[in-house]
Formats: C-alpha cells, sequence, structure tokens
C-alpha cells in the first residue's frame, strides 16, 4: 500500500531580515511517520514546524498540509510548543488546559458534552484524568508534558507536531513519553524537534537534521543506519 | 453612618464603589495573570487626555477618558505583536503624551482645577448621577463580555500561540480583552484616580492569586477584596473628610500583606 504523504514542503526559503535562515528546503511527511528533527540550535528547526503550522510564512517555495495551505489544516495538527513559551504560574487547572484545546476559534464557547468526552478520554488515555484538579505548577515535568499532549490529542489531530518536549526533563521520563508517542503512532503521523539524537534515533523512524548552513537538501536518513554511524554528533 | 446614607452623594458613592469594585476584581484577573500591568497603566494614563479635553470643552470628562483610553487600548493590541522588544517604548509614549494633553486641556480651562486632583488621585464622595449610570453601563459591558468570552480569554491570555494553531483570532480577541480594561479603568477613575488607578487593578487579584488556582476563583476573590476596601475607605474617608482614594489603596495594600503573611504561615 502506498503511504500518503500528508505535509510537503516545496523548495521553501525562509530569512528573518537579510539573514537567510532556511534555504530550499524539500521534505515529505507521511501519515505513518514517526519523524526526528535535528540540529544545531538556531539551525531552523523550530522555524520550520512553525511554517507548517502556518505560524509563520516562507519568502519562496511552498508548503501544503493535506493538499491544502497550512492555515486551513490547522484542525488536523495537534500542536506541542517549546515549554518556554509557556507560563507556569499560570492559575489554570489540568482539565482546564485540555478543555481550551475546544475552544477552536470560537469567540463565544460553552463546552458541549462531546467537548468534556473527548477531553475526558484522551486525558483517561493518557493516565492523567485523576489530576485533572491540580494546578499547573502542581503537576511534575512529566505530567505537565502528558497534559499538554491531551491538549494536543482532544482534537484528533492526524499528525502531533512537537517542538523540544523534553528538555529538563530526567531520563527515564524521556523514555516514557516516547513510550507514549510510539503508542501514539499507531494511529497518527508523529514530528518531533528533539536535541537529543540518541533518544530520539531510538525510537523514531527517520531522522531529519536541518542545519541552515548546509539545507540545499535535507538529509534524510534512516533511523537505525544514523544510530550506528553516530552522525551529527557536533 | 444611618445618617450618612441619607443622602444622595454618599449613596451614589456607595453604588459607584461596589460597581468600581466589581468590574477591577474581573479584569484586574487578566492584568495580573498575563502580566499587563505596565500596559494597564499606560491606558489610564492615556485616559487622563481624554478627561482634559472633555473638562475643557465642558462635556462629561468620563466620555473623553472612554474614547481616549479605548484608542490607546486599540492601538496598543494592534502594535504589540510587532512593537516586540521596543513594546515599553510605545507604552511610554501613550503613558506621557496623554498626561501631557490632558494637563494642557485642564490649564486652559478657566476656574480653579481642584477637579484635577480629583481625576489623579480619585474621590468617589463626588461622583454625579451621570457618572453613576454611565459606571453601570460600563460595568454591564464589562461583565456580559468577560462572562460570554471566558474561555476564548482564557485560551489566548494563557498560550496564544496555541490559540493562532487552532485559528482563534488571537489580535480580535486581545482588541476586545484591552478594550475591557479601557473601560474598567474609566469606571474606576472616580474611585481612586488615575495615579493609584494601577493599586486597584493589580493588588487584589494579586492577594487572591495567593489562594487560588482558577481565573474564575481569583476573580471572585478579587472583587470581594476591592468591595471590601471601596466600601471601608468611603466610610473611613467621610468621617475623616479625606479623599477616598488614597484611603482605598492603603486598605487594599495592607490585604494583601496579610496575604503573604498568612500564605507564609501555611507553608511553615
Amino acid at each position: 500500500m502506498e503511504r500518503k504523504e500528508i505535509i510537503k514542503i516545496d523548495k521553501v526559503t525562509f530569512s528573518y531580515g537579510k539573514e537567510e535562515f532556511l534555504k530550499d528546503i524539500t521534505l515529505s511527511i507521511y501519515e505513518d511517520d514517526f519523524l526526528g528533527i535535528i540540529g544545531p540550535n538556531g539551525g531552523g528547526k523550530t522555524t520550520l514546524l512553525k511554517m507548517i503550522l502556518g505560524l509563520l510564512e516562507p519568502q519562496r517555495g511552498k508548503v501544503s498540509v493535506f493538499g491544502i495551505s497550512p492555515k486551513k489544516a490547522r484542525h488536523e495538527i495537534g500542536y506541542l510548543s517549546q515549554f518556554k513559551n509557556i507560563d507556569f504560574d499560570f492559575p489554570v487547572t489540568a482539565h482546564e488546559i485540555v478543555l481550551l484545546s475546544r475552544v477552536g476559534d470560537k469567540l463565544i464557547k460553552r463546552y458541549s458534552k462531546a467537548d468534556k468526552e473527548s477531553v475526558k478520554k484522551s486525558m483517561k488515555e493518557l493516565g492523567i484524568w485523576d489530576l485533572r484538579d491540580k494546578k499547573l505548577n502542581e503537576l511534575s515535568g512529566g505530567e505537565k508534558q502528558r497534559v499538554f499532549v491531551a491538549r494536543a490529542l482532544a482534537n484528533e489531530p492526524q499528525v502531533l507536531i512537537l517542538d523540544e518536549p523534553m528538555s529538563n526533563l530526567d531520563i527515564h521520563i524521556q523514555e516514557e513519553f516516547y513510550r507514549i508517542l510510539k503508542d501514539l503512532n499507531k494511529k497518527i503521523a508523529i514530528v518531533i524537534v528533539d536535541h537529543d539524537l540518541e533518544m530520539v534515533s531510538k525510537y523514531a523512524k527517520e531522522i531529519v537534521c536541518v542545519n541552515k548552513c548546509n539545507t540545499h537538501a535535507l538529509r534524510y536518513h534512516d533511523a537505525d543506519s544514523l544510530k550506528m554511524k553516530e552522525m551529527c554528533h557536533d | 453612618m444611618i445618617e450618612a446614607l441619607g443622602f444622595q452623594f454618599f449613596q451614589n458613592a456607595l453604588i459607584v464603589a461596589i460597581l468600581a469594585s466589581i468590574a477591577a476584581g474581573v479584569i484586574g484577573t487578566y492584568i495580573v495573570v498575563k502580566r499587563m500591568s505596565l500596559i494597564s497603566g499606560s491606558i489610564a494614563h492615556t485616559a487622563f487626555g481624554g478627561l482634559g479635553i472633555g473638562y475643557f470643552l465642558n462635556v462629561n470628562p468620563l466620555i473623553g477618558g472612554v474614547l481616549f483610553s479605548l484608542l490607546s487600548a486599540v492601538s496598543i493590541a494592534l502594535l504589540r505583536k510587532n512593537a516586540k522588544n521596543r513594546l515599553d517604548t510605545l507604552l511610554s509614549f501613550l503613558w506621557a503624551t496623554g498626561m501631557a494633553i490632558g494637563l494642557v486641556f485642564i490649564f486652559l480651562t478657566p476656574g480653579y482645577t481642584t477637579d484635577l486632583f480629583t481625576y489623579l488621585f480619585g474621590n468617589i464622595l463626588l461622583v454625579s448621577s451621570f457618572d453613576l449610570y454611565m459606571i453601570l453601563f460600563l460595568d454591564i459591558v464589562i461583565l456580559a463580555m468577560v462572562y460570554l468570552m471566558y474561555n476564548s480569554f482564557l485560551a489566548v491570555t494563557f498560550d496564544e500561540e496555541y490559540s493562532e494553531t487552532r485559528n482563534m483570532p488571537v489580535t480580535l480577541v486581545n482588541i476586545i480583552l484591552f478594550a475591557l480594561i479601557a473601560l474598567t479603568i474609566v469606571a474606576t477613575i472616580r474611585v481612586v484616580g488615575i495615579v493609584l488607578m494601577i493599586a486597584i487593578l493589580t493588588i487584589p487579584a494579586a492577594t487572591a492569586q495567593i489562594f487560588h488556582k482558577t481565573v474564575k476563583k481569583i476573580m471572585i476573590t478579587s472583587s470581594l477584596i476591592t468591595l471590601f476596601a471601596s466600601i471601608s475607605g468611603l466610610i473611613i474617608s467621610y468621617y475623616l473628610n479625606f479623599a477616598t482614594g488614597p484611603i482605598i489603596v492603603l486598605i487594599i495594600s495592607a490585604v494583601y500583606l496579610c496575604g503573604i503573611f498568612l500564605s507564609r504561615l501555611s507553608v511553615s
């Protein structure tokens, strides 16, 4: 059976001001992918994700998601931003955070029974339903992460995009989290940016190395062979 | 106390105190959780420009205040993203320019300028019936909008980027939220004045945040704290024959210090 292409990045160039950040990137992501994106800090990994989400527009080239523009396809994507963008002292409970996924684009939103059911389901799947009344800063690092995954999943997306969700977590929690992702990958595509090559190559099916300096063509490795050769360690 | 309640001006003051406290407690919660006190300070001081012009033209100054504060709220919401690290420059510009415009027009107005002080530092005992109806109207608008948009406000104040990936019109939500801050500021000018405004908008919510873990609960407690401070402040001011603003702010600050003390006590 042919794999369905869900995200297509076609000869994309992105620059902040005069500096070219990404140049001529071409990459396809498929429905059953578990794709790890690695590369040096400031190499354009987050920029690439933001273009897939339609948060940034490329200057040249084209990004299409499910055959349409990223902005229109947003409802098919679950997104976990970098934790540094989150204010952990914000007075909000785990349950509220996951419920927020159901607000969508509506200015006036009352949660329906279906909303609550779907939230309950995704929180139960991730084993955090019992933590629902805890405030965000009362949760451990691993619990926080699962809350944000539950938020991303409550919309039943076809692809989950994660931007360095592992920073500051100990190795056991990372492993456990990757196992959750692996499980999810049976149903949906996973795209994850992670600076820990060893960890990501253990679970991801394929690895892409993004570096603004040598991005004429993205190198697309087989995760296992990459692990054996131990490339890309800088 | 009973005899004071017989006076129309005291009744007006009491009602305005209640209305302003509820608005300030609710909207102040957003200001605190999203760390927008500088933005709010800027909107408040810009409002003074409108007050001055209203005063000069001999229309109710609060109407000028509404126009100016709304204008600055909408411009901040629109320019905020592009301004990025220049945001503080924009806020300082609006802050000082608004104040200067207000002062110029008040000085241009013939007559005595005692009113200047009531707008700067607040005196709830001087509210007119027109003020009261206007503040009532502002309160209804503010509470209705927060009731309707509670979830979209929560989504955007908590995580703007994520909301954008859900196609939420983030800029529009911010414009509405900042406009509500502007209206709240106008509703509380009579109580504490422009200069002390930031206290009533932030300290009660910060106090409530010590004890609660959801926005809704913080709103309620913060409104109650403000209500307590403004009513007791009003009574004290009445008997001491003193402007209400500073007394109310001192009570709010005392409650905050007690809150911190209590939370330390419960930790240790």
